[in-house]
């Protein structure tokens, strides 16, 4: 990264400091390097830097008000919701500002009529259903960090979830977001119909890990709760038979509410961890909900079991009441702290790729994994094709984090390789920065560049994430082709 | 037909680049009526045809964007898929590119989704006259900023359509349209009531007195939700919302301007004076179509009121045709235009005199 790009003005913490004062509080400007410490890192703990500091406005004038002294005094700006990303992207930047949305925390407004809510950045995904729970609505989308992330971060990151293959991810579930523009300005985005005028700014928004704006509200759609939702889990004694099965169910016309896949290594590992029943003799399971009206529950529960049986499950169980329906989600749901008990740190990545290259994409894996040493557990989001492998290792010993990071670098070129993306849900941030010169060329980076400058000409929102720069990509290909050393050299470790 | 032109008009645009001269991008010219008028050397994309792969398991289809929707319908059709926005054609010569391009969405929409919803990826000739690649044909896919979604909706301001990617579904296995005689007002209290409970509604129009509701699934799912809400069996649903779709039922044939008006769902009625004879719903209320010779900024500024937007679609002066944007949005408007066509010259003015 540029980090010293930005550092004239920036490098005098005082004077900035002073000038945030005069802004915002003193308890919503943080500096002591004790209280910076919370915000060294986000849910890619393995990258840490200290911010310069960190301001919590609670006020879109106190957002606009820092935004517009950062812009004037070329300071970047790195915005963070609950910092549960996956990619680092919200890495701080130890020359600049580190916005937090996190006393952002009002649902506005519930309309259940229309079926949305106007919420504040800074609002838990979770605290969203749960509070049109009374309406009986929800909030599709459903991350499995649903708990703590906040529906900001998901924004920016266009995150999916469990449900997603039915549902859609967040960019189909929102409706209108206010923005503000590094120069300060306030934008509402979207309208009050299905659709508005002029380009689709609100994709653009999306996904955008706080490169083009930060968002400060969000209104986000509502769906009525399904009538019931019925689980089933079948077991596989080969992981290829269970991939054909998740073909099979959709060639019959259904569309299951999700459709997740385990491996035998995750299997056991949340089997372990929260006792879910699951049957672990079983090279690979997959967990099918079905959801609707009561009648089509029950007539697509009769058809999947059949495709599943003929797909050649070797068990097939139905969740016999809610219940267990939650139980079999709670060892799916838990399956990354779950790998993690079997090893002293694991790395998740996060490619996509066409369904049917699943048989490839593992085996070459398993390949990979035996010549790194490292094992991998696979968590897969089946239905839609993004995988999640995890990688084992241990950051103690010298060389693994280095090694491990490598190893998931050629994970997500194989994903590339075979027709998918280094990404399906998790964003580029800092992780991924490198491959994404794999998967765009240096004109389609470059247009990256110029729709960034668009919003943010002098680059200050989360500088050196989710695009590389063309020197960058130069460079890692030149490492990558011919010397196969490690990634990121230029990066501090910790 | 199967042909790959992408080189013949990377050429052509590349020659327009240099020489600062303006393109007008043609598809089937199916929907020219929709739109500012573009005054500009015709650039068309109707010989640049053919599906480039289609799994029905994998639910996604890649096509040129010459390619006829039509002929993309049919094929889905074959093996019981189909496009879930139910986009409109106008006409038989429609292509997948222009469709994108509109982002126009049939009464499916508000139950399934719009196109820009499906749309997993495209290939594009930016203004610079070079070929890009964003999205994919993968369901999950935030590598990069949302190009892809850009594009629809852009009515090629911002590129050529060289490809799309898009995400298909099974169809239903039954559909069934009810019908309940009422007032517009109880139409729309009846459309949310429904709207916040589970039934498998997938299409709602009201006009004249008539609600009509669409219910698609499972066979017995839909059944159900039919002895559930009542109402008289409509004969000859499918033709019905396909000539709503395609703008052939009696309400849309007059020479009066029509507007598109998407606004929230609940509003009752607009600040103006109009005939209720003059107004037909969709979407669950978010769609309406007005036969109306008000003048353009007295439309816009009702639906400025309510956070809508209105455009002129039919019998127009095309001129005053979109919503005006804010001078904030107006800003990031033009410097995304300059970021993708520098030179101004893809469609310039199709969407506003200053893109
Ligand atoms: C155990 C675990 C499970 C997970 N499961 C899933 C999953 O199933 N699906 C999934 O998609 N993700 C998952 N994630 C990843 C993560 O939870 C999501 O990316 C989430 O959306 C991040 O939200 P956050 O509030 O924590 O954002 P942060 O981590 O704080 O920020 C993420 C990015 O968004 C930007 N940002 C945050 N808020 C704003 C704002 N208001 N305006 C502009 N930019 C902003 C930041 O700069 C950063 O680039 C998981 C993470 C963990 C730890």
């Amino acid at each position: 990264m540029n980090m010293t790009e930005h550092n004239i003005q920036a490098g005098n913490k005082v004077s900035l400091l002073k000038a945030l004062l005069k802004l915002l509080p003193e308890d919503a400007v943080l500096h002591e390097e004790e209280d910076l410490h919370p915000y060294e890192c986000d849910g890619l703990s393995a990258y840490r830097h200290l911010p310069m500091i960190v301001v919590l406005p609670d006020t879109f004038e106190q957002v606009q008000a820092v935004l517009r002294l950062c812009y004037q005094c070329e300071v970047p700006v790195v915005a963070r919701g609950a910092g549960t990303g996956l990619s680092g992207g919200a890495l701080p930047l130890d020359n600049g500002v580190l916005l937090s949305l996190a006393k952002f925390k009002d649902i506005i407004h519930i309309d259940p009529k229309r079926r949305i809510a106007r919420v504040q950045p800074g609002v838990r995904n979770l605290a969203i259903s749960q509070a049109v729970d009374q309406f009986g609505l929800y909030y599709a989308p459903d991350p499995s960090s649903q708990i703590a992330c906040t529906i900001g971060g998901n924004v920016a990151e266009n995150s999916g979830g469990v449900h997603c293959l039915k549902y859609g991810l967040t960019v189909h579930n929102i409706q209108q977001l206010k923005i503000i523009t590094i120069d300060g300005e306030l934008l509402t985005i979207g309208g009050s119909g299905l659709d508005s005028a002029g380009y689709d700014l609100l994709a653009l928004m999306t996904g955008s890990e706080g490169m083009l704006g930060v968002i400060v509200e969000v209104t986000v759609k509502l769906l009525p709760k399904p009538e019931r939702a019925q689980v089933i889990l079948a077991a596989f004694d080969n992981v290829v038979k269970a991939g054909e099965a998740v073909g099979n169910i959709i060639s019959a016309g259904i569309i299951p509410a999700g459709l997740e896949m385990m491996d035998k290594l995750a299997i056991s590992a949340a089997e372990d961890f929260v006792h879910a029943g699951y049957p672990l003799d079983a090279e690979a399971i997959l967990l099918c909900e079905l959801d609707g009206t009561n009648e089509e529950v029950s007539e697509h529960v009769a058809k999947v079991r059949e495709v599943l049986q003929q797909s050649g499950a070797t068990e097939v169980r139905t969740a016999k009441d809610e219940a267990e329906r939650l139980t079999f989600w709670k060892g799916r749901k838990a399956a990354f702290p779950a790998v993690g008990r079997l090893s002293p740190d694991y790395y998740c990545m996060d490619g996509t790729i066409p369904r049917k290259q699943l048989p490839r994409v593992l085996e070459a894996m398993a390949e990979l994994s035996k010549d790194y040493n490292l094992p991998v557990a696979n968590v897969f989001h089946a239905g839609d094709g993004n995988l999640h492998p995890l990688i084992l290792y241990d950051a103690n010993i010298p060389g693994e984090l280095e090694r491990t990071e490598e190893f998931g670098g050629k994970i997500l070129e194989l994903c590339v390789e075979v027709g998918g993306t280094i990404t399906g849900e998790h964003g580029v941030g800092i992780e991924k920065i490198n491959q994404m010169c794999v998967q765009f060329n240096p004109l389609e980076l470059t247009q990256f560049h110029a729709v960034k400058a668009a919003f943010d000409p002098q680059s200050l929102l989360n500088p050196g994430k989710a695009v590389p720069t063309l020197h960058r990509c130069a460079e890692f290909g030149a490492m990558h082709v011919h010397k196969g050393e490690l990634p990121f050299p230029e990066l501090e470790r910790f | 037909m199967n042909a790959d032109m992408s080189l013949q008009l990377q050429q052509r645009v590349q020659n327009a680049y240099e020489d600062k001269t303006a393109l007008a991008i043609i598809g089937g010219n199916s929907k020219a009526f929709y739109g500012r008028a573009v005054t500009a050397e015709t650039l068309s994309l109707a010989d640049h045809t053919g599906v480039l792969s289609y799994e029905p398991t994998e639910l996604v289809i890649t096509a040129r964007s010459g390619t006829p929707l039509k002929e993309i319908e049919a094929l889905l059709d074959q093996h019981g898929q189909m496009l879930p926005f139910e986009p409109p054609a106008f006409n038989e010569d429609a292509t997948i590119g222009g469709t994108i391009a509109c982002n126009l969405s049939g009464p499916r929409r508000a139950y399934a989704g719009a196109a820009r919803d499906y749309l997993l990826g495209c290939k594009i000739i930016n203004g610079k006259g070079e070929i890009l690649k964003f999205g994919g044909e993968v369901m999950k896919n935030v590598a990069g900023y949302d190009v892809s979604r850009l594009m629809a909706g852009a009515m090629g301001t911002l590129g050529v359509l060289l490809e799309v990617s898009l995400k298909v579904l099974p169809k239903p296995e039954t559909e069934i349209t009810q019908l309940f005689n009422c007032s517009a007002n109880e139409a729309i209290d009846k459309m949310h009531a429904w709207s916040q409970t589970p039934l498998p509604i997938s299409a709602t129009s009201f006009h004249d007195s008539v609600l009509s509701v669409r219910f698609s699934g499972a066979t017995k799912a839909v059944n159900a939700a039919v002895d559930n809400v009542g109402g008289e069996v409509m004969e000859n649903a499918e033709k019905y919302w396909q000539d709503l779709k395609e703008q052939r039922l009696d309400f849309f044939n007059s020479d009066k301007p029509l507007w598109r008006l998407s606004l929230a769902s609940d509003i009752e009625s607009l600040s103006f004076e109009e005939n209720p004879d003059d107004t037909f719903y969709e979407w669950g209320g978010a769609l309406r179509w007005l036969k109306s010779d008000e003048s353009a900024e007295t439309i816009h500024a009702a639906m400025d009121e309510f956070d809508g937007h209105a455009s002129l679609f039919r019998h127009a002066d095309k001129v005053n045709v979109f919503q005006p944007l804010t001078p904030g949005l107006m800003r990031i408007h033009k410097n995304l235009k300059t970021a993708f066509d520098p030179h101004n010259i893809l469609n310039p003015g199709k969407l506003y005199p200053e893109l």
